[in-house]
């Protein structure tokens, strides 16, 4: 084992093996760098930037820079934490996210990275969008106000289900989730609450039906330890493994 | 810090568009409550029933801003506060009113007071005493300058009770997991 090549997270030596990207090297090592879009069954996206950290002084999304040997990576610094809270308050801004009437509260990785970086408030004018949602699949519900289009969904839906059912469409401020039918409707597609798809979204889009709060606020997910001290759980591992 | 340390401290609190939630939280410090009084007296509050805000060193504001009367008593609270804390998800947020903002409110209004049924006189209330809203219900850092936010629906007394002695003692005020939340 001593023969695995090292690189500096933070000043501390992280073990990595060839092709690991630096933030699954380092959550296989449990070090968390925080991160959105990321999900370790998928292939790294590098869309929502919370994960950048300064890789031998270059601004670089560590979910998808490959880890090299004696590079210096500095990730838990105020200048990189900062820059993340702004993320998450321009995600916060641009959407409807109403915590309190939210089904995924406390099971959020939206909001439990808000918590952990201490994210008081948006800070910025709330957009106030209209997104209305799609309750016409039997089985799910899909609520856009709440979309941070990491693509995870997309994605899981391409390249784990073999569907295509969601696709992102639009422009810069005007990009957005769409269902892939004529209609636009969710029940107008093969989508099944089975689907790889319908269980990725790391915010609260893609809700199941007659199972809400199933598991009481307060014992949830994040209500128990912070993010950051759950970097195991967000470990690579192969697909065929069980999920924790 | 000296002559702060000696004279109590004058707290201004009140409600806009919000529920009072938020001060039963503040009331949920419990007997703490009698600590905090031996440090700060109470200015404009639902506690004292003071119709205006003095002089101030904190002032802490509930629930957003709905109608054209949250924005003057924003803006009294602003220009005699020293420090002013949005509290809870309406300030910070909007909240639950803003869940109205996409829509528009001319038909808000015809769908409550004239569609809906139960009301049955169907009148859209226009005593010109009554406060006029604005289009969209806004989060209080879109009217005026706020120093701290407390997010939380409402926030724990415990919650409330860290922020605060945090402030007193001259710290800058943290939360840490379990006391800051969003719901």
């Amino acid at each position: 084992m001593n023969a695995r090549p090292t690189f500096l997270l933070d000043g501390v030596e992280v073990p990595f093996d060839p092709g690991q990207t630096v933030l699954q090297a380092a959550l296989a090592a449990d070090r968390h760098i925080p991160h959105l879009c990321y999900h370790p069954e998928f292939r790294p996206h590098g869309s929502c930037k919370v994960c950048t950290a300064r890789i031998d002084g270059r601004m670089m999304t560590s979910c998808t820079t490959p880890a090299e040997f004696a590079t210096e990576v500095e990730s838990d610094t105020e200048e990189l934490n900062d820059l993340r809270r702004t993320l998450i308050q321009m995600l916060f801004a641009e959407g409807n996210h109403f915590c309190p009437s939210c089904e995924k509260s406390g099971d959020c990785q939206l909001q439990a990275l808000g918590y952990d970086l201490g994210v008081m408030t948006a800070g910025f004018r709330h957009l106030f969008p209209d997104r209305p949602v799609d309750a016409s699949h039997p089985d799910l519900l899909l609520d856009f106000n709440r979309c941070i289009l990491c693509e995870l969904c997309v994605r899981a839906s391409r390249e784990v289900d073999g569907k295509d059912v969601f696709a992102l469409a639009g422009r810069g401020i005007d990009k957005h989730l769409v269902v892939n039918a004529v209609s636009g409707r969710l029940a107008d597609t093969n989508a099944a609450i089975t689907d790889k798809a319908m269980e990725v979204c790391p915010v609260g889009v893609i809700l199941r039906k007659r199972e809400g709060f199933n598991i009481p606020i307060g014992e949830r997910r994040y209500d128990k330890s912070p993010i950051s001290e759950q970097a195991a759980q967000f470990a690579p591992r192969r697909p065929e493994a069980p999920r924790g | 810090m000296a002559e702060l340390a000696q004279r109590k401290l004058r707290i201004a609190t009140t409600s806009l568009a919000g529920c009072f939630g938020c001060h039963m939280s503040l009331l949920d410090i419990d007997e703490r409550l009698f600590a905090l009084l031996e440090r700060v007296e109470f200015d404009r509050s639902p506690l004292t029933d003071i119709k205006h805000c003095g002089p101030c060193d904190i002032g802490i504001v509930e629930g957003g801003v709905c109608n054209a009367e949250n924005v003057h008593v924003l803006r009294e609270f602003r220009a005699n506060c020293k420090i002013l804390i949005a509290i809870g998800a309406c300030a910070v947020t909007g909240g639950l009113p803003a869940q109205r903002n996409h829509l528009d409110l001319g038909l808000c209004l015809q769908e409550v007071y004239v569609t809906e049924p139960s009301l049955g006189r169907g009148l859209i209330p226009n005593d010109p005493e009554l406060p006029l809203p604005p289009d969209k219900v806004h989060p209080l850092h879109e009217v005026v300058k706020v120093d701290y936010f407390i997010p939380g629906c409402p926030p724990s007394g415990d919650a409330i009770w860290k922020f605060l002695t945090d402030l007193l003692e001259g710290r800058t005020p943290t939360l840490g997991h379990g006391l800051i939340q969003y719901d």
